[in-house]
């Protein structure tokens, strides 16, 4: 059973903010989902190795070749806010930009 | 009581493609915000990155010039936060197999050699970047998401500042010399961390630890560290405790400032990234790449000094860059002697650099030009201090020693039948000179070549010059 302060941690993460009645209703489908899921831990998987993949490919890889087929403002169109061509969003304080 | 301290690294170094390490836009620096970008970049629903082979090749090449273990088989690992610059909110690096393991770079601190280990490098993709205006707002510029980085994690092997500044500088170096990354921390391409803990001598665990970030300078890691050090050590002997704490640099206040401190381990939640197959690295690959990898710069350093008898010092300084070695072998190969364009590479060509604040690259100079001259001062045909007149000319025109030296009639006159004859003149008008010379007076000697130098503008040969007076004199 996951708890709901586990709820509220990884909403934390994602920058979420929750009222305690939303934490309760998705703490409740939360867990549902990873109920379903845990029947998977059900099947044996002794000598199984760590799967990482599930298509049998290896080395799909370009070449070093640059492409800028994307005109900047059909990337714009989706952006609420722009100055020029930057992309505005709200001030972001809580770290120190690197 | 003695406290010992350990200091542990992470450098994040930009490889120079010319395309993204998942996205095929291109990489480059001060472009117009975001016009380096495709939906992939911003991370649109549906779109898929792909691996940059180019990109993972420059891993191994930096691998390798660090004596690291490849690592055979791969793949990428999402590392999972929410910040507006990386919009589909994780990080596509490699977590539980990293391109390579165990390497090493050898420093040499106080006349001592010691090794630090290098836990493991694996490649990632950069962030864009934000900036904030008084305005209430931030700004996004994805130009740099998806950059191809490589991260070079040093084991805690570092014992003291001074260490951390010679591992950088030598670390620096190895990946400049195989042309991976320019490796500039002014421009952003070299990026360092630091972890640093002190503990009484004798205890076996280690101390807590506190990070500094954003050190845009050698100097500023190894200022930043002494004082993380003198502040951990002080903060014990008056009874406190270390907090685990991310801390930043001030350089105009010579202090680190608190940023934040860190409850337990950061959550990124890792799993392997299922967008991207895994990577098999054959042994073809490596060797493919190791046959590329240019010579080390230490490699270099013991090859001008056995095989052309430079002083260690001096081989030291010619291995700082790339372009200044490499240009100091092309002069070699274009007929200089090795010496000689060692002293002026390291004499005048980086004093005229150093003063204009130029690079190699912006001047004139070419390495047969620069052979030209020494050429010619070897063989007699201008003086020294010729010499320093034509460099002036051929560092910032692209013109031929010779030819400009012929045309300027700067030619030194070297001919005996055409000097003789004025030392003679010289010496007959001035019988005093010869007297005082006679009397034992030897700087009666100096005078008569001021003499002649005059008689010719500057352009006998004072060595010419001084064999025949001495001879002429002497019929007298």
């Amino acid at each position: 059973m996951i708890s709901k302060d586990s709820v509220a941690h990884v909403a934390g993460l994602a920058k979420l903010a929750f009222s305690e009645d939303e934490l309760q209703q998705y703490t409740a489908q939360l867990d549902e989902i990873l109920n379903m899921v845990a029947q998977l831990e059900t099947v044996d998987t002794t000598g199984v190795p760590v799967t990482t993949q599930s298509i049998h490919l290896e080395n799909v890889m370009r070449e070093d070749v640059a492409v800028n087929d994307t005109d900047v403002q059909d990337l714009l169109a989706n952006v609420p806010t722009k100055k020029g061509t930057l992309i505005q969003v709200p001030s972001i304080i809580d770290k120190e930009d690197d | 009581m003695n406290f010992e301290t350990t200091i542990g690294l992470e450098v994040h170094v930009e490889l120079k493609t010319k395309s993204k390490m998942y996205s095929p836009t291109a990489v480059s620096y001060g472009a117009e915000p975001n016009v380096n970008t495709n939906v992939i970049d911003w991370g649109f629903p549906g779109t898929l990155p792909t691996i940059n082979r180019g990109a993972y090749s420059y891993g191994i090449m930096v691998a390798l010039a660090l004596h690291a273990d490849i690592t055979r088989h791969t793949h990428f690992d999402r590392k999972n936060y929410f910040y507006p610059d990386n919009p589909k909110a994780y990080q596509i690096t490699q977590s539980e197999t990293p391109l390579a393991t165990n390497g090493y770079v050898e420093i040499e601190v106080d006349g001592k050699k010691k090794k630090i280990g290098i836990h493991e490098l694996h490649v990632e993709e950069d962030a864009g970047k934000n900036s904030h205006e008084d305005d209430g707002y931030s700004y996004v510029d994805l130009n740099r998401q998806g950059t191809p980085l490589v991260e070079i994690v040093s084991e805690p092997d570092i014992a003291s500042p001074e260490e951390a500044y010679q591992y950088l500088e030598q670390l620096r170096q190895i990946v400049q010399f195989t042309g991976a990354s320019d490796v500039k921390m002014e421009e952003g391409s070299m990026r360092v961390d630091t972890n640093l803990s002190v503990r009484p001598i004798g205890q076996d665990g280690f101390g807590t630890k506190t990070e500094i970030k954003n050190l845009n300078s050698f100097n500023h890691v190894r200022d930043g560290l002494a004082y993380e050090q003198k502040r951990q050590i002080q903060l014990l002997m008056a009874g406190g405790e270390v907090r685990q704490e991310t801390r930043r640099w001030d350089p105009a206040k010579k202090e680190t400032i608190l940023m934040r401190v860190k409850e337990g381990a950061d959550d990124y939640r890792y799993f392997p990234e299922p967008d991207l197959p895994p990577v098999f690295v054959s042994q073809q690959w490596i060797d493919e790449v190791q046959a590329k990898l240019p010579e080390a710069p230490a490699k270099r350093r013991a090859r001008y000094v056995t095989d052309w008898g430079i002083p260690e010092y001096d081989a030291g300084v010619l291995t700082l860059t790339m372009e200044m070695a490499n240009f100091f072998e092309a002069t070699v190969a274009a007929g200089a002697d090795p010496k000689q364009a060692s002293n002026w590479l390291m004499g005048e060509v980086s004093g005229y650099l150093n003063a204009e604040h130029l690079e190699l690259k912006d001047v004139a100079l070419t390495p047969a030009h620069l052979a030209g001259m020494i050429n010619l001062i070897d063989d007699g045909t201008i003086s020294s201090k010729i010499a320093k007149k034509v460099f002036q000319e051929i560092i910032k025109e692209d013109v031929d020693p010779k030819a400009w030296v012929e045309e300027k009639g700067m030619v030194q006159l070297s001919d005996p039948a055409k000097l003789t004859p004025i030392v003679n003149d010289i010496l007959d008008n001035n019988a005093q000179s010869i007297d005082d010379f006679k009397n034992g007076k030897s700087r009666a000697i100096g005078f008569l070549v001021g003499q002649i130098m005059k008689q010719t503008h500057g352009k006998a040969n004072p060595k010419v010059v001084n064999s025949i007076l001495m001879t002429e004199i002497k019929k007298r």
